[in-house]
């Protein structure tokens, strides 16, 4: 973020012969941009302060036409701590504390290898994964279960499960980091070399450092991963209360015989997740955004 | 496990490595051998290390393939011979049906995939043994050093680092998804379903084309499978379609807009947007499509609070609304991803093509449709590729908003019922999920998928330029 409203600050200033009718124009386009920006921001916060005011909400726990709570209380929030809720969330939390370390790793090691090495099967390997890439992963689900399950990793014991299915194949997610390890001059590489460090040293001595904002996009992307994750969580805890992550168990309490009685302990519930994944996104937001543009800059 | 070799050896040297067809012919009888016996080469050059390894590799595969390998693979034609029997047993004087299982074809048919994989990995290390006591050979004969433990270990640290990088993500990747979807596409030719469960229910076998017959013929009216994939793909592509480009151009428009300049609080703004990529996915839209269900805010602001409706509206009750709504709800979800993508293309466009062109005298739209979409277009064609692929896989956001609602009556018996907001991939969970879980339909269409998606993208993805210019160095 910094950086890049730095950027704009470089902009070379227009020539300052402009006419009268230019700088009203562009005042009267500022204007209508502000207008546009505001109303995007509002379209965009709405559902978020709508789901913050409800889960106040204590005269009714059903879904409402109106956003301004009659009566406010914590009740919504106090019932959830009675709640599967709080297994939810401590699954949920494990499951994205080993996914943030493991998933890491295994992308680093990929996309330091692909940027890296020239190897006789590399070209091949890159198009082997796009391609398994494609295959739908619902229907892979299917069989995983069944292997999980063989295995004892499945309802209530999802938990472990889930982070195996989550790491397994984290490699394959090697793309917007080896675009910024394509960036790293290779010149240090075949310095380092010739000072007489091996290929291993080079990874961990001279490269790792200056991957620091990859590393560290990567950890955030893992571990935020989880905690939105609805598809493999649903099907791997089968039903099963002790195995669900937040995402799955929250959303059956939107199920129409459910709802009526859990839908404002929902939205507290949503709070609840949203607060700490803000924060930590908020305060790690720089690396995102680097590592989100820096892999599509490279392209 | 490949043979690498030193710095300072000539150039022509260092690119020369013998095939296994090569090593073999031109091979002593040691190494011809080490084709049987693997490592066999390795010992007689005192590669100990080497050649236990390989030997030992040998010995396990033996041991393996004896006591299960052999079985898995006598049951794979039939996937089971014997299926649950039930019998009546005197429990207590009382006659209780108790039941006793067999095979399971499920197992049958996944051992027998591992131990081909484990047979191919075999057959790989058998050439590799050829290769490497050609290679060690060939040293020997032009008096060269050859490679001992110690050597082979320091290599996995430095030339062939990349071996030991790899190794981790590859096992991981064989088994997690390549083994699923090598399995999943062999259900297509099973029967596999819920009452062919293969163990519990009945056995499940091989049908040949049976299943791809019952997708491609056209009978049964608008009911059949082909019928309704046909429709169903039309949507799908229209959407991944809509999806993808209505996300790319407003987002584009909303980031140029934020780094005009002259405009304020850009950190602000942008931060908005981000806070809502923050927030889980599945709270968005999972309360999104509850704020404008009949009785949710959206409802309940436009009867109640401005009356401007009677009634409330069903957003999500005719199909054209539907689609709607799920375009237009898909903007929300992401727009913020492209804001962030754009703005930092946006900074890379050299400033000096815009006032170049404004001294040519073009206008604002002009500048955008001249200079920056090129420039954008170019830049993020791969992602441009991979979101709409994406999209036309894109489950969560339509099973979470609409569940593939409303119900398309006219198409509805062969598979259960279809939405039509369905995309293909919702259909296929739909078919697998549904009361005869028919694996093998879902398997059937979800090549189908596979291929289509494929094709599209191995199509575009070696035309694009931005590709091409990997940078190779050796």
């Amino acid at each position: 973020m910094m950086s890049t409203d730095k950027n704009a600050g470089n902009v070379p200033e227009k020539k300052e012969k402009k006419k009268m009718g230019m700088k009203a124009k562009s005042r009267l386009s500022n204007t209508i941009i502000y207008v546009v920006l505001v109303l995007i921001s509002i379209v965009w916060l709405t559902p978020f302060v709508c789901i913050v005011l409800q889960s106040f909400r204590t005269e009714s726990t059903w879904m409402v036409g109106y956003v301004i709570p009659q009566k406010w209380g914590l009740d919504n929030y106090i019932k959830l701590f009675d709640s599967d809720f709080v297994r939810w969330y401590k699954n949920t939390f494990l499951i994205a504390v080993v996914v943030a370390v493991v998933n890491p790793i295994m992308v680093l090691c990929m996309s330091y290898t692909l940027s890296r090495f020239r190897f006789k099967m590399r070209k091949a390997l890159m198009k082997f994964m796009l391609v398994l890439g494609l295959f739908p992963g619902i229907l892979g689900m299917i069989i995983l279960y069944r292997i999980l399950k063989d295995l004892g990793l499945t309802q209530e014991h999802a938990v472990p499960g889930l982070i195996l299915v989550y790491c397994a194949s984290a490699g394959m997610g090697y793309y917007i980091s080896k675009g910024f390890f394509d960036t790293i001059p290779m010149s240090l590489d075949e310095s380092a070399k010739i000072d007489g460090a091996n290929r291993l040293q080079i990874f961990i001595k001279i490269i790792m450092p200056l991957a620091k904002p990859i590393v560290i996009y990567t950890i955030l992307t893992a571990f935020l991963g989880p905690w939105g994750d609805f598809m493999f969580a649903k099907y791997i805890s089968f039903g099963n209360p002790k195995g669900m992550n937040v995402a799955v168990g929250l959303a059956s309490w939107l199920t129409p015989d459910q709802i009526d009685v859990k839908y404002t302990m929902f939205c507290a519930g949503g709070v609840l997740v949203a607060i700490p994944v803000t924060l930590l996104f908020l305060f790690l937001q720089r690396y995102y955004v680097e590592g989100i543009t820096g892999g599509s800059v490279k392209g | 496990m490949g043979r690498r070799k030193k710095e300072n050896q000539p150039a022509s040297d260092l690119f020369h490595k013998a095939g296994f067809i090569e090593s073999f012919v031109k091979g002593d009888i040691w190494t011809k051998l080490s084709f049987v016996i693997l490592g066999l080469g390795c010992f007689v050059r005192r590669q100990i290390a080497r050649g236990l390894f390989l030997l030992a590799f040998e010995a396990l595969f033996i041991w393996y393939m004896i006591s299960n390998g052999s079985y898995w693979l006598s049951m794979m034609p039939s996937l089971g011979k014997q299926g649950p029997t039930k019998e009546m047993v005197e429990v207590l004087d009382e006659m209780v049906e108790t039941t006793t299982y067999h095979d399971n074809s499920f197992q049958i048919l996944l051992y027998s995939i591992l131990t081909l994989f484990l047979i191919a990995a075999f057959i790989m290390t058998m050439m590799t043994s050829v290769k490497m006591s050609y290679d060690a050979q060939h040293k020997l004969e032009s008096g060269k050093k050859i490679n001992f433990f110690k050597d082979d270990i320091r290599s996995l640290v430095d030339e062939s680092f990349y071996k030991t990088l790899l190794s981790l993500p590859m096992i991981g990747i064989t088994l997690f998804t390549f083994l699923p979807m090598v399995f999943m596409i062999l259900i297509a030719f099973t029967n596999y379903d819920g009452t062919h469960d293969g163990f519990a229910n009945n056995l499940f076998t091989w049908v040949g084309l049976q299943n791809f017959e019952t997708m491609f013929s056209s009978s049964g009216g608008s009911g059949s499978y082909f019928r309704i994939f046909m429709g169903m793909l039309g949507w799908t592509i229209v959407w991944a379609f809509l999806a993808t480009f209505t996300n790319y151009i407003l987002g584009i428009l909303v980031a140029m807009m934020i780094n005009k300049k002259g405009i304020k609080f850009k950190k602000m703004w942008r931060t908005i947007l981000v806070m809502t990529i923050a927030i889980p996915q599945f709270i968005s839209l999972l309360y999104v499509s509850k704020m404008f269900s009949k009785t949710g805010i959206i409802n309940g602001l436009l009867v109640n609070t401005l009356g401007w409706l009677k009634t409330p509206y069903d957003f999500f009750g005719t199909p054209l609304s539907a689609r709607i709504m799920v375009v237009v709800l898909n903007i929300w979800i992401g727009i913020p991803y492209l804001v962030l993508i754009a703005t930092g293309i946006l900074m890379n466009i050299p400033q000096d093509l815009y006032e170049a062109s404004r001294i040519d005298g073009a206008n604002p739209f002009q500048q955008f449709r001249y200079i920056t979409m090129p420039y954008m277009l170019f830049v993020t064609a791969p992602y441009l590729l991979t979101s709409f692929t994406g999209n036309m896989n894109n489950f969560n956001v339509i099973y979470l908003l609409t569940g593939g609602g409303p119900i398309n009556t006219n198409a509805s018996s062969a598979a259960g019922s279809v939405g039509h907001t369905d995309l293909l991939i919702t259909w296929v969970f739909k078919i697998a999920q549904g009361t005869d879980s028919l694996y093998y339909m879902a398997s059937v269409i979800g090549i189908a998928i596979f291929v289509i998606v494929s094709i599209i993208t191995l199509s575009i993805y070696n035309r694009l330029g931005s590709n091409k210019n990997e940078g190779d160095m050796a």
